[in-house]
């Protein structure tokens, strides 16, 4: 659009986040996957090659997938369709702009390409999502460029503690900092590694100026209503739904779960008969963590 | 006269936003999440922007879809924006289910393509004047159904707003902005009802 100032780009990007609070979004692997997710009522789907849980079983280099198997997704839904590169991967990112992918998630879960810098998202004109394990990732990230931030969790376990832990310490770390005095927020700054200008923004109004879903390990309609009542916007289910018994019905769950998430009563019967859930891994069961990844 | 309660439809999407624009405008409002908390001293009903199948998908689950069609078609006034106005729908150019289908006028959504088809513009809303139009992944509307719908607003030749008797539908996101001349008319056309 040729009326449009750059400067904006930001600011929709940003808004197109805000359209997906209260949302689910859902990895999948194939079209009829997307279709499935699509139905149940996700509000965006995350297009990859292998989910976290297989990634973790696979081992190797884990790299973005194949533009053609995100195309065969993009026109499977009517839906948000998203999409991983590697962390530091600024090419697989431009790829991912030039296939006009909805959202880029600069992602640990994929091996990093770089171990020192990320992706200076600024110098694109689509969104991007990047994990945070607390306030200081958070802010870094958004001062990159991030439009959306959600908390790492530790994907592919369907083990919900981690991100938990995230979301608790960026709510924590936010609620200290709009206690502090103003001339204290240009040490909260180097603490944190941050430009005054963000740690500002969170001492004025106790959140972050992007939005903030949950990540990581959720699982269950309880799992993901847990996140929404820690104050998340929004939920990402990963490996939780295709690795289930039953994924369309455990979709469907978890999305009303999402929608009604202070109503006991009705996660009850949402999580009635769902079949099996994700087989999960305990975070201290597992080799490698991938929240690790990126700080 | 005692104050009227607008409803909030907060299913999924921006509805923070809205609830944020009608609480500086001094308006009484409720999130609707499910049948009860639609009562009859709902006085207006705004649909916000979001994913359209997510909403209309919850709209079933729910079972909220039934009586907020019947309070609508009783005249209650409505407001959609994008989301919202593609909920109202009568007629979906590309997609096959229809949400409340109130509203006779034919959208197309996703119209502008991906996200990096979305874009802004002031354009002339009519009755308001130059308005700051966010569309986001924004439906526009393709043909009107019935000759008493009222075009508000137009873009490059394509409708972007109506007004159908108490139905206000718009393709963009006036809560995403400072404006708060469009909910200002909204809750005018809620205080008639």
């Amino acid at each position: 659009m040729a009326e449009l100032k750059e400067n904006n780009r930001y600011e929709l990007n940003k808004e197109l986040a805000q359209m997906l609070k209260g949302g689910v979004i859902m990895d999948v692997t194939t079209p009829e996957q997307a279709r499935v997710a699509e139905a149940a009522g996700a509000c965006a789907v995350m297009a990859l090659e292998r989910i976290p849980a297989d990634i973790r079983a696979a081992g190797g280099v884990a790299r973005m997938s194949d533009p053609a198997m995100i195309k065969g997704i993009q026109q499977a839904v009517s839906i948000p369709v998203m999409a991983k590169c590697r962390i530091g991967h600024f090419v697989e990112a431009q790829l991912l702009q030039a296939i006009e992918i909805d959202y880029i998630d600069e992602s640990e879960v994929l091996s990093p390409a770089d171990d020192v810098y990320h992706i200076n998202k600024r110098d694109f004109a689509v969104p991007f999502v990047c994990g945070a394990r607390d306030l200081g990732e958070a802010l870094r990230r958004i001062n990159e460029g991030a439009s959306m931030i959600r908390t790492k969790g530790e994907p592919g376990t369907g083990d919900v503690i981690q991100a938990v832990r995230h979301m608790r310490a960026i709510n924590k770390q936010m609620k200290e900092l709009t206690v502090l005095r103003e001339d204290e927020l240009f040490e909260a700054a180097k603490t944190y590694q941050v430009p005054y200008t963000l740690v500002k923004y969170v001492h004025k109004y106790g959140r972050l100026p992007v939005v903030n879903f949950a990540a990581g390990g959720v699982a269950t309609p309880a799992d993901a209503a847990l996140m929404m009542q820690l104050g998340a916007d929004g939920v990402f289910v990963g490996s939780g739904i295709f690795k289930s018994g039953n994924p369309a019905k455990r979709a469907a769950a978890i999305v009303e779960a999402v929608t009604n998430y202070q109503d006991a009563e009705r996660i009850a019967r949402l999580s009635e008969n769902l079949g099996e859930a994700m087989v999960g891994i305990n975070e201290d069961e597992i080799q490698l963590l991938m929240a690790e990844r990126g700080k | 006269m005692a104050k009227k309660t607008i409803g909030v439809l907060a299913l999924q999407g921006a509805f923070q936003e809205h609830e944020q624009m009608l609480a500086r405008l001094g308006a009484d409002y409720r999130e609707i999440r499910q049948t009860a908390d639609f009562t009859a001293d709902i006085a207006g009903l705004i649909l916000p922007g979001g994913e359209s199948t997510t909403q209309r998908k919850l709209m079933y689950s729910t079972g909220l879809l039934a009586p907020l069609q019947q309070r609508i078609r009783e005249d209650m006034p409505v407001m959609g924006t994008c989301a919202g106005l593609i909920l109202l729908a009568q007629e979906l150019s590309n997609d096959e289910e229809t949400g409340l289908s109130t509203l006779p006028v034919r959208v197309k959504r996703n119209a502008y393509g991906r996200q990096l088809g979305s874009f802004a513009a002031d354009i002339s809303l009519a009755g308001i004047g130059k308005f700051p139009m966010r569309f986001i992944r924004a439906p526009y509307i393709e043909k009107i159904l019935q000759p008493d719908v009222e075009v508000l607003a137009t873009y490059q030749g394509q409708i972007t707003a109506v007004r159908y008797h108490k139905q206000l539908a718009m393709s963009f996101h006036p809560e995403l902005t400072q404006d708060l001349r469009v909910h200002r008319l909204f809750l005018q056309m809620a205080a008639s009802a």
